[in-house]
């Protein structure tokens, strides 16, 4: 112990006065309590964090190689089957069309988010002010919204009888009277992926724009009367700049659309088949509180963390340069 | 478009000017201002049109919300829908606050907020403090992990935390909620305050030890207040994240007696399935949940936007 304490220093160190001077603790005294600090500091954080999170995950880990259902609900102890809940998993066919489903869900919404991203983002850097304005505020309150309060919304506009984009439908002649959205599970995940994009096309254009207003204007010009067209400014000079920004929001956008929870949730509860409908976090919700099936429940959300883990990597490292410079 | 939008007079700076002799760069700047009028004008009108549409488009939900939470049922029923809120009234948030279970809602959801708010904040200050402050062996290990767990899906977790909440008697009470929300908002916490404090110079707080007060003292008289917008940001993000949350609350408060707003509000859209649902009280009450997070985003706007690059979460 007392060998790593010592290396705990204040950065500053250099500008702090000689221990002892104008203190009454002695040298030593005072560089053990310097020592501690930071490990007291961090205590309360790292409690809540074990109880909260640490704890769940050991469970959830342990549960996984067990058979815990409804009986252990009941207080039986629970039987070790190994890996038994992974091979159950792996060899469901149903498993199988959830991933899929999530997969493509994910690379849908992910990919067309970015793309009207960058669209909006290329659209805020070229119109006038006050037209930038209006966009924003525009963006900003749908960014801002709750998404539950965005779901009833949501419901409320696609409402089969009364709904205002049925109705919009239906006037420019679209055979939408009485359209029911939310029955047919292809329709369904279309309106799932309306109100996913919504919400997440401010961030990704706000963003991008943050790095479009880094791009050097001189340089664009200078590449234009050198002739350089419109889409060679974009891939030889504008992409390269917001290139980082680029890749961190669409690594975010992959991370937060993979384990979309309340849209679905919250569109299979306005009526429709939830075995259907069910991607990765419904698919978990329904194994653990409804059929209290928790050692598949947990061994499915152990798979979820390990992606979860895996494509963090390269947040988090990218994270840590920031830290350390 | 892509093309299109790159096309725009490209804003230029004094910089320029030390390309060539003054007589050509004069030139140039007269080029400059002139030819933008005549050749940029159509497409910017046409790009000034597209943002407009765009604009209204994305803003027609949060609209809709609005205009219907003002008309009465009658109105909504119609097959047209009525777009503007031309004789409404506020007799739709009447019937709601006055409904019996929204204010205990709003007393549930305002209770855990600001119990996520406080105990977050002061974890996270301090937390902030050990990594900005100190070099110490374990400090890579911790931010890693914060980072980490940040990104972590409640789905990943919420089946293991209901067991949690349910052998600890904690199942529909606030305490329990309350700990899983500090837990959850606590890691981007830090990070987002460790930037706050990383800024303010630690040369400030010796100058003032040197000056004879002690750490702790010039702490809170030198530091501490050069924090408050840090803190101020960081409490609204907190905020927000617990008021808005809905995954863990579903699983952990599952007595209709305990219901957070989001949980409340979810009661109409099931509701909504089988039963002939008032969607102008159901809009009123989504704007009643929705105000109070628009007011407070505007407020973190900002620093959100600045710091997505560096890392943001969405709520």
């Amino acid at each position: 112990m007392t060998a790593t304490v010592t290396r705990s220093e204040r950065i500053s160190n250099v500008a702090s006065p000689e221990p002892g001077q104008g203190r009454s603790l002695s040298p030593s005294k005072g560089r053990k309590r310097t020592n501690r600090a930071p490990y007291l500091l961090i205590l309360p954080a790292v409690a809540i964090l074990l109880i909260a999170m640490g704890y769940p995950l050991i469970w959830q880990i342990i549960t996984s190689t067990q058979q815990f259902g409804l009986a252990q609900q009941f207080g039986q102890p629970a039987p070790f089957i190994g890996f038994q809940n992974y091979i159950t998993l792996a060899t469901d066919p149903y498993m199988w069309t959830v991933i899929g489903r999530s997969l493509l869900f994910c690379a849908a919404c992910a990919g067309v988010t970015m793309v009207i991203g960058i669209l909006l983002a290329l659209l805020l850097n070229a119109v006038p002010k006050a037209i930038r304005i209006a966009l924003q505020i525009s963006l900003l309150l749908a960014w801002a919204m709750p998404v539950v309060a965005a779901m009833t919304v949501w419901n409320w506009l696609f409402n089969y009888r009364m709904g205002a984009i049925n109705y919009l439908l239906s006037a420019i002649g679209l055979p939408f009277q009485d359209h029911n959205w939310l029955e047919d599970p292809l329709s369904f995940y279309a309106v799932a992926l309306i109100i996913v994009v919504w919400m997440s096309v401010p961030f990704v254009a706000f963003s991008i724009y943050a790095g479009l207003t880094q791009v050097n204007g001189e340089v664009l010009e200078a590449a234009q009367m050198d002739g350089a067209s419109p889409s060679q400014r974009f891939v030889h000079i504008i992409a390269p700049i917001i290139r980082p920004v680029l890749s961190i929001v669409l690594l975010l956008q992959v991370i937060w659309d993979l384990r979309v929870f309340t849209q679905i949730k919250l569109l299979q509860d306005a009526g429709s088949v939830a075995s259907e409908t069910n991607l990765l976090g419904t698919y978990i919700y329904q194994l653990g509180t409804g059929s209290s099936n928790f050692g598949l429940a947990s061994a499915v959300s152990i798979f979820v963390l390990v992606i979860t883990i895996v494509l963090s990597a390269f947040y988090v490292r990218s994270m840590l340069k920031e830290d350390e410079s | 478009m892509t093309s299109s939008d790159l096309d725009t007079p490209l804003r230029t700076s004094g910089a320029s000017r030390s390309l060539g002799p003054a007589g050509r760069v004069a030139s140039e700047e007269r080029a400059r201002v002139s030819r933008p009028r005549r050749r940029i004008r159509p497409r910017t009108i046409i790009l000034s049109a597209v943002g407009i549409v765009v604009a209204l488009i994305w803003i027609f939900p949060v609209y809709w919300m609005l205009n219907s939470s003002l008309l009465p049922n009658v109105v909504l029923q119609d097959a047209t829908p009525t777009f503007l809120p031309i004789g409404g009234s506020i007799a739709n948030f009447v019937a709601v606050i006055q409904g019996g279970t929204f204010l205990p809602a709003l007393g549930m959801s305002v209770v855990i907020a600001a119990i996520t708010v406080v105990f977050c904040l002061l974890f996270a200050f301090l937390a902030a403090l050990a990594i900005s402050r100190f070099r110490f062996r374990g400090r890579r290990g911790f931010v890693l992990a914060i980072l980490f767990i940040q990104m972590l899906p409640a789905e990943g977790l919420f089946i293991a935390q209901y067991k949690l909440m349910a052998s600890a008697g904690l199942l529909n009470s606030v305490i329990g909620i309350s700990v899983l929300y500090i837990a959850a908002v606590v890691p981007f916490t830090i990070w987002m305050l460790r930037g706050f404090v990383a800024g303010i110079p630690a040369e400030l707080e010796e100058a003032a030890m040197v000056d004879g007060l002690s750490r702790t003292q010039a702490f809170f008289r030198i530091t501490f207040p050069l924090l408050a917008p840090g803190l101020v940001a960081s409490g609204v993000y907190a905020f927000l994240q617990a008021w808005n949350e809905f995954t863990i609350a579903l699983v952990v408060l599952p007595d209709n007696s305990a219901q957070t707003l989001p949980l409340w509000l979810r009661g109409f859209i099931q509701a909504s399935a089988t039963h002939a649902t008032d969607w102008g009280q159901v809009m009123a009450a989504s704007t009643l949940v929705a105000l109070p997070v628009i007011i407070f985003f505007l407020f973190v706007q900002g620093r959100m936007t600045s710091g997505l690059v560096s890392g943001a979460v969405k709520g």
